[in-house]
């Protein structure tokens, strides 16, 4: 074929000099992804850090804390808190390192592309990110502080500034300009994702034979640009409410303080319909990136194919598709019609088939391999145990008659924490583990990150299984203290049992900041495919030159996971391995 | 199966390949008019990000518009069937301008061109024009719901088609410095696939808006 | 590592269980006809998930241990279509089976109507207090106007005095309701979302401004129970609290008569 013929007028793509071009507005992917990557670690560390200081309420209302004003945190710093901690951890976290961060750095290689196919877009996707995080900061700043209504934002708590409440006026306005911001960027990053997995696939690089991870970006990328549009124009529309007057979320006669609001006819249900419609697919945006990565990190080590590959592939899309049909099942109670009620209930309950086939799938693979425990490996062996904990909880949230005593208690708190928290952080993790060597040619401390593995993964569970319990008594969520409800009192000592836990956990990620910076100026050179891997990110150089390949584009012969083939001398065979020398 | 994958990339005629600036830089993978195709679904995606975001304005439309007490039809001033006159008009034009260029005729797509952009900057302050006809009748973006989806989605619609005429003062800058040869027919391409959507979404908009008074 | 590692997830899964089967920290008994049924439905639920969670959790504590590498090489097998079928299949019948079983508590609730007998009882919502209000003797709710709510007057509600329908309604901070008899609560909020919860009742529903939305149910026991605010509302969203009295005919006729408003 024209093979050769082309290769010979692609000349090797010279690298941008100058540390702007090179570190700052960089086009190479790669740099973009580590960008993004450290976003999100400092978003988490925010978010981590606000975590805290919530524990810290929860388990003694009445101590003294430092930096906070006045020594003992009000409710309504406590509600700021709260609100803050999941925007940034859903956002700048979630969203932001398993798509943006590896998405970006590990797609355009695993597929054998030079590049995203818009690196200008790509770059402007990371700074409008950015940007949209600096936003976020500057509500902790503004007079009135945060705003308190929560990261799902309901009107009119968030729309009728702040007669409402402390952190109502310009925080809540800056945080719907950081959202409406981050849509942007978001945006631009999945058309990208799409187009690059579409139209630059190297030769051979069929769909079937993608790597599950590409799946994943390439799921997750549409699902993006299906949603991050709808909360874009949710997100105007209660700007509008706030600053231009419109009642699009308001409705009439509302007196708070004994002041009227002159806002009329608008409707609260409608905002929570269009946020939902972004907010659910949302979830799988955070934790269908961690599914991939666990797939080719338990493949990887168990030294066998992925169990059921086009299955897996199957159940992302349904689990993509069905995702969009599912959000009332966070409305059960809202006042939203009793029938519809019931047809999301179904279509949740359905969600769970392909999430089970996933989970057997897991277990299949695992089941006769040769398991290598490297710390990616049991980051990726917690994930599948984590979404197997979290995952079930759903069973009881979605459905309706369950929800009359469960909706906004902890019970819900513990399902989401368990499962698009930690698990897809342990997603992070294990991606983090795996392709540091690559990103930054050297390896990660083996120990540190075993110590760090089962810290934390002992810890999430100490954190996130006793707020089922909570959720059992009855115990609402969003509540800055258990002094106002005496039902609630009872409980205080699972709230200091809790936050001990978080504590400890949250100690432990230093040993996981100290292990990613000593690792990446003293840790053990990494060799090209230290980890035996088959996909085509080990076929080149740690890290990889600026434009991947250096203008010989790979051509790829099978799929992503040919482990331990009989009759091949090695246990894995590269995707790039001809038939004839595979055998 | 790879080769019949591959095949299909090689094989529709991507005559003259290289990006958009006509330069053979290799962007990813090697097949010339890769980076070309990808322009074109990129902006395919694009056109379907916008469109989520109209189908979410369209259902808070529908829903505000069913549930309240309070709507007030708007006099829709006439000067928005002009506008669209002149909108749907940009849309041949910019055709024509693409053609030229696929010919190879630089002049006349030039000039196509600049008409198209004039139709389009006409079109914007037609929408302006229109916004301060309604304000002089008193009627703003807070006086009912229907003239704050009025509002709401012309603007709206307004942003997008200023950041397509931004598009096309640009393809303008390049025709003008001579730069603008059959090799960048992608931009004006998915310039031109913009530039209909924004037509016909715009025509969408108008019968929402009459029908939905 | 391996054996610790199937040794740590079995030990997260029998604790977790340990908590739900041993009922540590649980609902409190109900008093509302749903009740048995909303303990059944959960039962069943909890069962079905406590041995999905078992097995799944177990299995893959088992596979950790059993297949750590040993130096061999892993089987190499790409999957199997019958299994992915069965499992596939029987997921599908156990999770919609239980979502469809417990539909029935839902139709109760939300769309059955309430009998026609039933104590009509308004519950709005105000940062951050319940307002309970009892139509009185006429059995009619009199007119409510925004520039009348004024909790500094004593009118929380707006009610308006110029309307004969209004005379005898009576206003509480708590909610007062006989024992036995169909209630049916009228939900409204003044300000913001906020949200009714009685645990006792297994029952919530959301208080939404510009709507209606409406629950039933009869209380079986007599005794106080808290009503805590279950949707964020502001900074003293978890201070606000009222209480569901039931009450005896007799009791709940003596308490209406004693905070009726006097005639004038």
């Amino acid at each position: 074929m024209a093979q050769t013929g082309e290769v010979a007028i692609l000349h090797h793509h010279e690298a941008p000099k100058g540390f702007i071009r090179k570190y700052i507005f960089s086009l190479d992917h790669k740099v973009i992804g580590i960008q993004y990557y450290f976003l999100a670690l400092t978003a988490v560390l925010v978010g981590m850090t606000l975590s805290v200081f919530m524990r810290l309420r929860l388990a003694w209302p009445d101590a003294t804390l430092p930096l906070i004003e006045g020594g003992k945190m009000t409710p309504e710093q406590y509600l700021a808190l709260l609100t803050m901690h999941g925007t940034i951890m859903v956002f700048f976290v979630l969203t932001t390192a398993p798509q943006g961060g590896f998405g970006n750095y590990v797609l355009p290689i695993q597929i054998g592309a030079a590049d995203m196919a818009f690196p200008l877009l790509n770059m402007l996707s990371f700074w409008v990110t950015f940007l949209g995080f600096l936003v976020m900061i500057a509500a902790f700043l503004v007079t009135g502080g945060a705003p308190i209504a929560g990261w799902t934002g309901y009107p009119p708590l968030s729309a009728v500034g702040e007669i409402a409440g402390p952190g109502q006026g310009l925080g809540q306005t800056l945080w719907i300009v950081s959202l409406a911001i981050f849509c942007a960027g978001a945006l631009l990053g999945a058309l990208n994702f799409i187009a690059t997995t579409l139209d630059l696939r190297t030769k051979g690089m069929s769909l079937m034979r993608m790597p599950l991870t590409v799946w994943s970006w390439f799921i997750t990328a549409i699902l993006g640009l299906l949603a991050f549009g709808v909360l874009l124009a949710a997100g105007v529309l209660l700007l509008m409410d706030r600053i231009a007057g419109t009642s699009f979320f308001i409705p009439a006669g509302l007196v708070i303080s004994e002041q009227i609001i002159s806002h009329k006819g608008g409707s609260p249900l409608l905002w929570q319909h269009l946020f939902w419609f972004f907010g659910h697919p949302e979830v799988y945006i955070a934790i269908l990136p961690g599914m991939g990565v666990t797939s080719q990190i338990l493949s990887t080590f168990a030294r066998k194919p992925i169990f059921g590959y086009k299955a897996m592939v199957y159940a992302m899309l349904a689990i993509g598709l069905l995702g969009f049909a599912v959000w009332g099942h966070h409305m059960f109670i809202s006042g939203m019609s009793p029938y519809s009620a019931i047809a999301f209930s179904v279509m949740t309950l359905a969600i769970g088939v392909p999430s089970a086939i996933k989970t057997f799938n897991w277990l299949g693979t695992l089941w006769g391999g040769q398991i290598r425990f490297t710390t990616p490996m049991l980051y990726a062996i917690g994930f599948v145990s984590l979404f197997v904990s979290g995952g079930l909880s759903g069973l009881f949230l979605g459905q309706p008659s369950l929800d009359l005593y469960f909706h906004d208690t902890y019970f819900v708190v513990a399902h989401f924490h368990m499962i698009m928290g930690v698990a897809a952080i342990f997603g992070i993790f294990a991606a983090t583990y795996y392709w540091f060597p690559k990103m930054f040619g050297r390896m990660m401390h083996e120990g540190l990150g075993k110590l760090h593995f089962w810290i934390t993964f002992i810890g999430v569970n100490a954190i996130f299984m006793p707020m089922h319990y909570l959720g059992m008594v009855g115990h609402p969520r969003r509540y800055a203290d258990t002094t106002g409800v005496e039902y609630l009192g009872s409980l205080n000592s699972l709230h200091v049992f809790m936050s001990i836990a978080a504590f400890i956990t949250i100690a432990a990620q230093f040993i996981f900041l100290f292990n990613l910076f000593w690792s990446l100026f003293r840790g053990q050179k990494a060799p090209e495919n230290p980890w035996e891997a088959t996909t085509l990110e080990w076929t080149v150089p740690s890290p990889p030159p600026h434009d991947n390949f250096g203008g010989n584009y790979p051509e790829v012969y099978r799929g992503a996971y040919e482990y331990s083939k009989p009759g091949v001398t090695k246990d894995y065979v590269m995707q790039t391995t001809p038939d004839a020398a595979a055998h | 199966m790879a080769t019949i994958a591959r095949g299909h990339r090689h094989d529709r005629g991507d005559d003259f390949g290289g990006d958009e600036f006509g330069r053979f830089e290799p962007r990813g993978g090697p097949a010339p008019g890769a980076v070309r195709r990808a322009a074109r679904t990129g902006m395919l995606l694009a056109l379907l990000a916008i469109t989520m975001m109209f189908v979410a304005f369209t259902s808070a439309y529908v829903v505000r518009g069913g549930l309240s007490d309070d709507w007030q039809p708007i006099d829709m001033p006439r000067l928005l069937w002009l506008n669209a006159g002149l909108l749907l008009l940009s849309s041949v034009t910019i055709e024509e301008a693409r053609k030229a260029l696929n010919r190879g005729l630089r002049a006349a797509c030039n000039g196509w061109l600049a008409v198209t952009t004039i139709l389009g900057g006409a079109f914007l302050i037609g929408q302006l024009v229109v916004w301060r006809q309604l304000a002089a009748q008193g009627i703003y973006v807070a006086t009912n719901p229907s003239s704050s989806f009025f509002y709401l989605l012309t603007g709206a619609h307004g942003i997008h088609v200023l950041g397509g005429l931004l598009a096309l003062l640009y393809a303008d800058i390049e025709a003008w410095r001579y730069r603008l040869g059959p090799a960048k027919r992608t931009l004006l391409e998915v310039t031109a696939m913009y530039w209909h959507f924004m037509d016909g979404l715009w025509i969408y908009i108008l019968c929402l808006l009459w029908f939905g008074r | 590592m391996a054996f610790l590692l199937g040794l740590v997830i079995a030990i997260i899964t029998l604790a977790t269980m340990y908590g739900f089967a041993f009922k540590v920290w649980w609902f409190p008994a109900f008093i509302s006809e749903y009740g048995a049924a909303y303990d059944h439905q959960f039962q069943i639920t909890l069962i079905v998930c406590g041995i999905v969670f078992f097995l799944a959790q177990l299995g893959l504590a088992y596979a950790v241990w059993r297949y750590r590498d040993r130096g061999g090489r892993g089987s190499y097998s790409h999957g199997n279509n019958v299994m992915e079928a069965t499992w596939t299949i029987a997921t599908a019948i156990v999770f919609l089976g239980v979502a469809l079983m417990g539909q029935k508590i839902w139709a109760r609730v939300h769309l059955d109507a309430a009998p026609a007998n039933a104590l009509q009882v308004e519950v709005t919502g105000q940062q951050f207090a319940w307002n309970v209000r009892y139509p009185g003797p006429d059995g009619k709710f009199g007119r409510t106007k925004p520039e009348l709510m004024k909790e500094s007057l004593g009118n929380p509600l707006g009610v308006d005095p110029d309307d004969p329908a209004s005379k005898d309604d009576v206003v509480m901070p708590v909610m007062a309701v006989p024992v036995n008899r169909p209630v049916e609560v009228l939900l409204r909020s003044k300000d913001v979302i906020h949200s009714f919860y009685v645990r006792e009742l297994r029952l919530k529903q959301d208080a939404v401004p510009g709507m209606e939305n409406r629950l039933h149910f009869t209380a079986s026991q007599t005794g106080r129970f808290e009503i805590p605010c279950a949707e964020l509302c502001g900074l003293g969203h978890h201070q606000m609290r009222s209480f569901l009295l039931v009450m005896s005919e007799e009791d709940y006729a003596n308490w209406l008569k004693e905070n009726a408003p006097q005639a004038q």
